[in-house]
């Protein structure tokens, strides 16, 4: 029985911009429905008083100083831009 | 209306750090394009933000004042999604466990108060600037603004008119201005609103669906958004339509909204912690050393003004809604300003010459001392209230000492009883006639014959002297 439908891996490739064939969506929701079922098993587990964790360092509060320090100048920072004009990110037309 | 409007507002509100929220780049605004940035705020691999304590310290003295609880354990959280001013394709952001939440504002609406509930407050980054060439296939991004730190304040479903919104907007960035956690210049983007609006039937418990109104520039934007589209959502469930869950920008020229997308839901963004920045865990002397930094709030400072200054509650009023002309008032009562007599110029003359002139109060030349010292003078009748709008120009266009102006322009009142006398005979004989009327019993005659005395002395007379002169002498003839 599966609980992962070729619709949602469709979706989810869609959100993170994957290109998928049909063949590969129904790969991908065999296996991603393999994940979640052994994942599952965690549910066996008594959690009903443990705090869930959302970081593997036990460390909190790190904090900086709010002071100003120059880093790249804009030649540098535009570099690794595929386009510029202007001193500007050149990047296809969005309209909203 | 059949229905009844539930309107939420959701302010976005950029904080006045030095630097970014997880690095050591300036959030100065208006710097050349791409000049405040860094591998970490443009997201190259590799790199780690580490959190700016003051913009903690900024987010939770603003959620104080807004009367939320302070969360003793806070994280972050990645928001997923691609746009090209998003270089690292998420936004650190906060999901389950904001800084603030559950607070409150009292906001005044026809008189009467009304208390707005706060759902949350959280600490977020800002995105870059994306500006869309006219006519051309491409767009063009500035990450200056990239990782400005910001705080996203939530409203309850409380709202009820659009009008209670607009309240609502002016209290929150009065209480932002004040508190000194962000400028809330809407028009450099530092303060920002997304409203949503939805209709249900009178009695009904449960809301209908709602439309998120986006690309509300303005205070008076968000109010005629909302009221088109509290009309558009009554025709459509009139006509037996079903308003869809969407997203719609309100276009200023046409005065309308328009659709611009069917909104996604929260899944979509696949929050999870961010592993990159550690829990905060803030501990009662933190919350101490907060509160105690927090300013007087316009509440407060409008209390103050009634029971201390004998104001008036409107003038309190007034004079408070914006930091900037309450701190001129301040200083202008401290340099020894009559309060009743300062407060009715700030809401009279120098509010409609900012107001004409799209000024504030601190871009004009006029000081707190020369309000003062204009007012002594009009006191101590050096100069009459006529002149005094004279040296007023003066003072707000160019600036200076109100004594020296009026020494320069020559504009000191004439009180003197010998050398107004004479003029006042001067006039009269010229005026037979007025005098004649005067006795007749027509009262306008007195008004003519003390415009002619002020015309005569180019308006340095003092007024009730003339009035009591011009008497006299014709009831001598």
């Amino acid at each position: 029985m599966s609980r992962i439908t070729n619709e949602q891996v469709k979706h989810v490739a869609n959100l993170a911009r994957l290109e998928m064939d049909e063949s590969e969506v129904e790969k991908f929701t065999t296996q991603l429905d393999d994940i979640i079922s052994m994942a599952e098993q965690l549910n066996e587990l008594d959690t009903d008083h443990v705090e869930p964790t959302t970081h593997v360092l036990d460390l909190k509060n790190v904090l900086r100083e709010d002071k100003v320090q120059p880093w790249l100048s804009r030649e540098e920072a535009l570099k690794n831009a595929p386009d510029e004009e202007n001193g500007q990110v050149k990047v296809p037309s969005i309209f909203e | 209306m059949n229905f009844e409007t539930i309107i939420g507002l959701e302010v976005h509100s950029e904080l006045k750090t030095n630097t970014k929220i997880f690095c050591n780049c300036s959030t100065n605004f208006g710097a050349p394009p791409n000049t405040n940035v860094c591998p970490i705020c443009l997201g190259h691999p590799g790199v780690l933000p580490v959190m700016n304590e003051q913009a903690v310290d900024f987010a939770m003295r603003a959620a104080m004042a807004l009367n939320c609880e302070i969360a003793e354990d806070t994280k972050f959280d990645r928001k997923n999604y691609f746009y090209p001013d998003n270089p690292k394709a998420y936004q650190i952001s906060q999901y389950d466990k904001p800084i603030g939440e559950n607070g409150w504002i009292d906001i005044e609406v026809n008189g009467k108060t009304k208390r707005i509930g706060i759902t949350r407050l959280h600490l977020e980054e800002d995105a870059g600037k994306l500006t869309h060439v006219d006519g051309e296939n491409h767009s063009l991004v500035d990450f200056n603004r990239q990782g400005t730190p910001l705080v996203e304040i939530v409203s309850e479903p409380d709202i009820r008119t659009p009008e209670e919104a607009y309240a609502y907007l002016e209290k929150l960035k009065a209480i932002l201005q004040y508190t000194e956690v962000s400028d809330c210049k809407m028009e450099e983007g530092s303060l920002r609103c997304d409203a949503n609006l939805s209709l249900r039937p009178y009695g009904q418990e449960e809301f209908g669906t709602k439309t998120e109104l986006k690309n509300l520039n303005s205070f008076a934007n968000v109010h005629k958004g909302l009221q088109y589209e509290e009309i558009r959502q009554e025709k459509e469930l009139l006509a037996g339509n079903v308003i869809g869950q969407e997203t719609r920008r309100y276009d200023e020229a046409g005065k309308k909204t328009i659709l611009m997308r069917v909104k996604e839901g929260s899944d979509d963004y696949r929050y999870f912690p961010e592993p990159d920045l550690v829990r905060l865990s803030i501990d009662q002397a933190w919350m101490d050393r907060v509160r105690n930094d927090i300013p007087e709030l316009p509440d407060a400072r409008r209390e103050r003004y009634v029971n201390k200054y004998d104001l008036p509650e409107y003038d309190a009023n007034v004079l408070t809604q914006s930091k900037k002309m309450s701190d001129f008032f301040e200083v202008a009562i401290e340099q020894g300003a009559d309060p009743k007599q300062a407060s009715n110029w700030l809401m009279g003359e120098v509010s409609a010459y900012l107001n004409a002139n799209y000024k504030e109060i601190d871009e004009v030349a006029l000081t707190p001392e020369g309000l003062g010292k204009l007012i002594a003078l009009i006191d101590e009748g050096t100069i009459s209230s006529k002149i005094a709008k004279k040296v007023f120009k003066d003072l707000i266009e160019k600036g200076g000492d109100p004594e020296q102006i009026v020494k320069d322009k020559g504009l000191v009142q004439i009180s003197d009883e010998g050398e107004l006398r004479k003029i006042v005979t001067g006039i009269l004989d010229e005026n037979e006639q007025s005098i004649e009327d005067y006795k007749n019993g027509k009262d306008r005659a007195l008004g003519f014959l003390v415009g002619q005395v002020m015309k005569a002395t180019k308006g340095k007379a003092n007024p009730p002297m003339v009035n009591k002169l011009i008497v006299e002498e014709m009831d001598k003839r």
